[in-house]
């Protein structure tokens, strides 16, 4: 029977960033999918990043991981959202030509000599008692390994809607996967329903686009991988319409032939991303919704149209398209259509993204009732490097929710679980001020080198630029007399006290410019490093504020919680308490804190019993 | 393992009847080990307490509280006994005899109710308060923060707290869509608004100066009677009285309720300028702090040289040579008694006009603190910043709020978010 380290059930952005961190950590590493021409197809929006993901996509590249590549590679229009506000929030995002991104997925993965991408269909799990430890395929062949990883997005369950016709079937094949899920079925793992749904794609050419406002690539120079040599790809347009009363009226007449409404789908589906037919069932005072024409690609003339997801029958969805100004003769060459699938509750997962019921077997992505592909890519890395830190003895990373958003992610699927699917947002970071996707490398790639996850070339690159990011953060800690900076033209009293020059930058007055004379000849504002020394001086003051937070939060984070931790005999906790710690089983009292409806008295509690429990074990 | 802890529970002895509570997980062996097989749960029972040689102590109520459904959470008893000093001294004696078993601290019985999840925290003060009120003004505010005044109001707060968070959140996540614009008036409307109704809270008195009384200060120049009038106003000779000038070198306190006031009173050394003696010079230096704390001063010395605000007093009218002031608010001799009630009614209004008024909820110092953490937030957003410091602002006025009230909220704010706007492409 072949051995491997590792198996990686799936070729999508979970799975290629779990295969390739545990190939980059040096183990043997087998990719089951289908088609190996599928690994790294993007099935939805070409676009990577935007705000909150693009913090994903930066951390995953700091810990050298593939999809900030591979975005780079397919880019062809950047943007910086959020630009206007703090630093902290600002989302990169690009649209990204399909088959330039999924060849560079390709390349990438060639390019590691222990990992093995095999044709075939994973058809059940193989078992040592309860431990998983290994796949049968459909085929008859047997894989063993020491680690298993399901990254198979919405196989389990799925089922097509659009108007009246409904459809089983996601994207596996049914019979294939079956003895998979009735395994999964039979462990009993807490299962939910979820819905998913996706625009209409237009044909570009049908598009009057002269009639469209057009919003160009941003024409800076910045990309999603730091280790990118630029932007390579010609740069597209894209444009912007907008729903209108015409538009409206055609979904409301048609309501009840949407199976959001007619009662077919059950599932919940995203606030933050609802279909059109929702928004204007629950907004419908408004005149009408921005929608983004994207193109989806250089060769090809599909386009995206941003903001109008919708399982609309199909003739209305046509008109309702056509009523928008720029699209009266526009032509649909693929209709929108929801999904509603199964997925595990993460709170059966362990920070590690292992189910606890299952060991050695770990899911990662859509499987965990998130969107996107960035939200999949950082699953798929935390799953994998946990998996091979394991096998190789080794602490994984420490990432937690004060330095990185991957951290917050895992950390509120395992302990919140989900009733929409997750999606990342600035907002659920609470301490994003220190999370900028601009500087994701000095805050992970230190982590990522110590657990063996970086490759040479960008640990190179890190101690380089760590060495220039402490020469900037030198120059701004020398102290200034408000009279020579007053001398030097900025608007400040000249008679205060001497404060450093990152102190002077916090203030609104001072303007970098003003500083010039007093900064070395080669300093230059515009520099990514100098520009992340200039932020954290910015944001120092806040920073401190929260030091006393993190401190608590730590020092709770090292009261462990013992795996079969007995809430149901602590004195005080409410049945619902206990229900939700049993669910989502924090492995430390910070992390129980977080679960909903723990209150501080419930917390104590713990605390009270925890330090009884140590003492009784020891 | 949780200690077991006893304490007199009931006001301060002499007294009718004394009750001792006992909580913790030997409280029923405790019980047993003075009074014999426990009762049953919940039900009075008469039974003559012994020590462990089996001499009696007492004949007393006991009452047994099997956990968790009691006051603390805990198996808990009652002894009932007779109020006389030396009764509570044996029966106390006997109970710290049991291993196991200690002395409450001050407010160990709420802190255990909280940790055992009976009590919220807002109710774990409130509840703390009253069993610290003595009078029944005290009661009344104790009552009301008990009931969830604070509660519901620190709620409120929190609600529009998350409104505005969801705001800066909207921005700040769903910019790029239209459905989202930049903060409107009413959002800094609605800033300004919050925070002068908390300051309106925080200026208002604190609910300490209900449990521990309004300081009412007795000043004045060596000798000018201030020792006199203070022990006829806490009637007792806690003072010393002579006619030597820098007598009284320590400030003296003496907890007093007048008409139903609660007063704490402050006799002060002499103030003057010129002592040789190095223990009362200390003393005149305390006498300073203490005008620094007062509420309210008594200024016995000559007119117009007291602190502002002072109630003018001329003290020793029945002396010889005695100076009337001009404006003196009040005139009295402890002598005569001349003059004594209405100085005494009058420092009960004024003292009322300090404390909390009837019907009106009050912050204790901890719900101060925390107000005014949000406060400040508050306070610190301003039109020209960062939205993300706006957010960092809001985000610690919501957590100040959730430690008030004991909750946790990321996801009540995101709920608030996509329950008011349209976002999402």
């Amino acid at each position: 029977m072949a051995q491997f380290d590792i198996i990686v059930v799936g070729g999508g952005h979970a799975g290629v960033e779990t295969a390739a961190v545990g190939a980059r950590m040096g183990l043997r590493v087998a990719l089951v999918t289908f088609d190996p021409a599928t690994v790294g197809a993007m099935s939805c929006n070409p676009a990577i990043g935007g705000l909150g993901k693009g913090h994903l996509v930066r951390e995953v590249d700091a810990l050298d991981g593939v999809i900030g590549r591979a975005a780079d590679a397919g880019a062809i229009h950047y943007r910086m959202l959020n630009r206007s506000k703090g630093s902290a929030v600002w989302g990169p995002r690009v649209q990204a030509d399909r088959h330039l991104f999924q060849r560079s997925v390709h390349e990438q993965l060639a390019r590691l000599p222990s990992l093995m991408i095999l044709r075939g269909e994973a058809a059940a799990l193989r078992f040592d008692g309860e431990r998983v430890v290994g796949v049968d395929l459909a085929d008859g062949t047997a894989l063993a390994a020491k680690k298993v990883v399901l990254c198979t997005g919405t196989f389990l369950g799925g089922v097509l809607y659009r108007g009246e016709v409904r459809q089983e079937g996601g994207r596996v094949g049914e019979n294939a996967a079956q003895r998979l899920a009735d395994q999964m079925r039979a462990a009993e793992l807490p299962m939910a329903r979820l819905k998913t749904g996706t625009p209409p794609r237009l044909d570009g050419r049908t598009i009057d686009w002269a009639r469209l406002e057009e919003q160009p690539s941003d024409g800076e120079g910045w990309t999603m991988s730091s280790l990118s040599p630029g932007r390579s790809n010609p740069q597209v347009f894209c444009a912007i319409t907008r729903t209108n009363r015409a538009s409206h009226d055609i979904i409301r007449a048609n309501l009840d032939r949407s199976p959001l409404f007619s009662g077919a789908i059950a599932g919940q589906g995203p606030r933050y991303c609802p279909s059109i037919e929702d928004k204007i069932h629950r907004f419908g005072d408004r005149e009408g919704h921005q929608v983004f024409l994207e193109p989806e690609g250089l060769g090809t003339h599909l386009v995206y149209p941003n903001g109008i997801s919708t399982s609309l029958p199909e003739d209305v969805q046509l008109a309702m398209l056509r009523s928008m100004d720029g699209l009266g003769s526009v032509e649909m060459v693929v209709p929108g259509y929801a999904v509603e699938y199964d997925h595990i509750d993460p709170r059966a997962l362990s920070r590690d993204l292992q189910v606890r019921a299952m060991p050695g077997l770990y899911c990662a992505g859509q499987i965990n009732g998130t969107t996107g592909y960035e939200e999949a890519a950082a699953q798929g890395l935390v799953a994998g490097l946990h998996a091979a830190a394991d096998v190789l003895e080794r602490d994984p990373p420490a990432l937690d929710r004060a330095n990185s958003y991957i951290a917050v992610m895992v950390d509120d699927l395992t302990l919140h679980g989900v009733s929409e699917p997750y999606r990342m947002l600035t907002s659920r970071a609470e301490y994003r001020l220190r999370l900028r996707a601009a500087n994701a490398d000095t805050r992970l790639t230190p982590l990522g080198i110590s657990a063996g996850c970086v490759g040479s070339e960008r640990a190179d690159w890190f101690e380089r630029r760590q060495e220039r990011l402490e020469r900037a953060r030198g120059a701004l800690a020398q102290t200034l007399a408000p009279r020579d900076l007053a001398a030097a033209g900025a608007a400040v009293e000249p008679h205060g006290p001497h404060r450093t020059i990152g102190e002077w930058l916090q203030h609104h007055s001072v303007e970098p410019e003003s500083l010039e004379s007093f900064m070395a000849e080669d300093w230059d504002w515009h520099d990514p490093v100098i520009t992340e020394a200039v932020e954290d001086a910015a944001y120092a003051p806040y920073l401190a504020r929260q030091e006393a937070e993190l401190r608590d939060l730590r020092a709770n984070d090292h009261v462990r919680l013992a795996a079969d931790f007995p809430y149901a005999d602590v004195a005080g906790l409410s049945n619902e308490m206990i229900e939700r710690l049993l669910r989502a089983r924090p492995d430390t009292l910070a992390a129980a804190a977080r679960v909903p409806g723990i209150t501080p008295a419930a917390l104590a509690a713990l605390l009270v019993r925890a330090r009884r429990f140590e003492s009784c074990a020891a | 393992m949780t200690d077991t802890i006893f304490a007199l529970s009931s006001g301060a002895p002499p007294c009718a009847i004394a009750v001792l509570r006992i909580s913790g997980p030997d409280a029923g062996d405790a019980l047993a080990a003075l009074a014999g097989p426990l009762p049953e749960p919940r039900r009075a029972s008469l039974r003559t307490l012994r020590d462990g040689e089996g001499g009696v102590l007492d004949h007393a109520l006991v009452l047994w509280f099997p956990g968790s459904k009691t006051a603390t959470g805990e198996d808990c008893a009652e002894i009932h006994c007779h109020g006389g000093r030396a009764v509570i001294a044996v029966i106390e004696r006997a109970l710290s005899e049991i291993a196991g078993l200690r002395r409450a601290e001050a407010g160990e019985f709420t802190r255990r109710a909280f940790a055992n999840g009976v009590l919220d925290l807002a109710e774990a003060e409130g509840l703390g308060d009253l069993l610290a009120a003595e009078t029944e003004l005290q009661r009344q505010a104790a009552t009301r923060a008990f009931a969830g005044t604070i509660s519901r109001q620190a709620e409120t707060w929190r609600d529009r707290v998350l409104g505005l968070g969801a705001q800066v959140e909207a921005v700040l996540d769903f910019s790029d869509e239209d459905d989202v614009e930049d903060l409107p008036d009413a959002f800094y409307l609605e800033v300004d608004a919050l925070r002068s109704q908390m300051a309106e809270w925080l200026g208002r008195p604190p609910l300490e100066r209900l449990r521990d009384g309004v300081r009412v200060v007795l000043a004045g120049p060596p000798n000018s009677g201030k020792s006199s009038l203070f022990n006829a106003l806490v009637r007792d000779s806690a003072a010393i009285i002579s006619p030597v000038a820098g007598t009284t070198r320590d400030a003296i306190e003496r907890p007093v309720a007048l008409n139903g006031v609660p007063l704490v009173l402050v006799d002060t050394a002499g103030l003057r300028d010129d002592s040789e003696d190095a223990i009362e010079r200390i003393g005149i230096e305390r006498a300073g702090a203490q005008l620094a704390r007062a509420d309210l001063v008594l200024w016995l010395g000559a007119e117009g040289e007291g602190p502002a605000g002072s109630i003018e007093i001329a003290a020793r009218s029945d002396a010889v040579d005695f100076s009337a002031k001009r404006e003196a608010s009040h005139t009295v001799s402890v002598v005569t008694g001349s003059g004594m009630a209405e100085l005494e009614s009058a420092v009960a209004d004024a003292a009322r006009e300090i404390l909390p008024k009837p019907g009106e909820a009050a912050l204790n110092a901890r719900q101060r603190t925390l107000v005014r953490e949000a406060s400040q937030a508050l306070s610190a957003i301003d039109r020209e910043q960062d939205f993300l410091a706006m957010g960092e602002e809001l985000r610690l006025a919501r957590k100040a709020f959730d430690s008030l009230l004991g909750r946790a909220s990321t996801e009540d704010m995101l709920d608030t978010l996509f329950g008011r706007f349209c976002i999402g492409k």
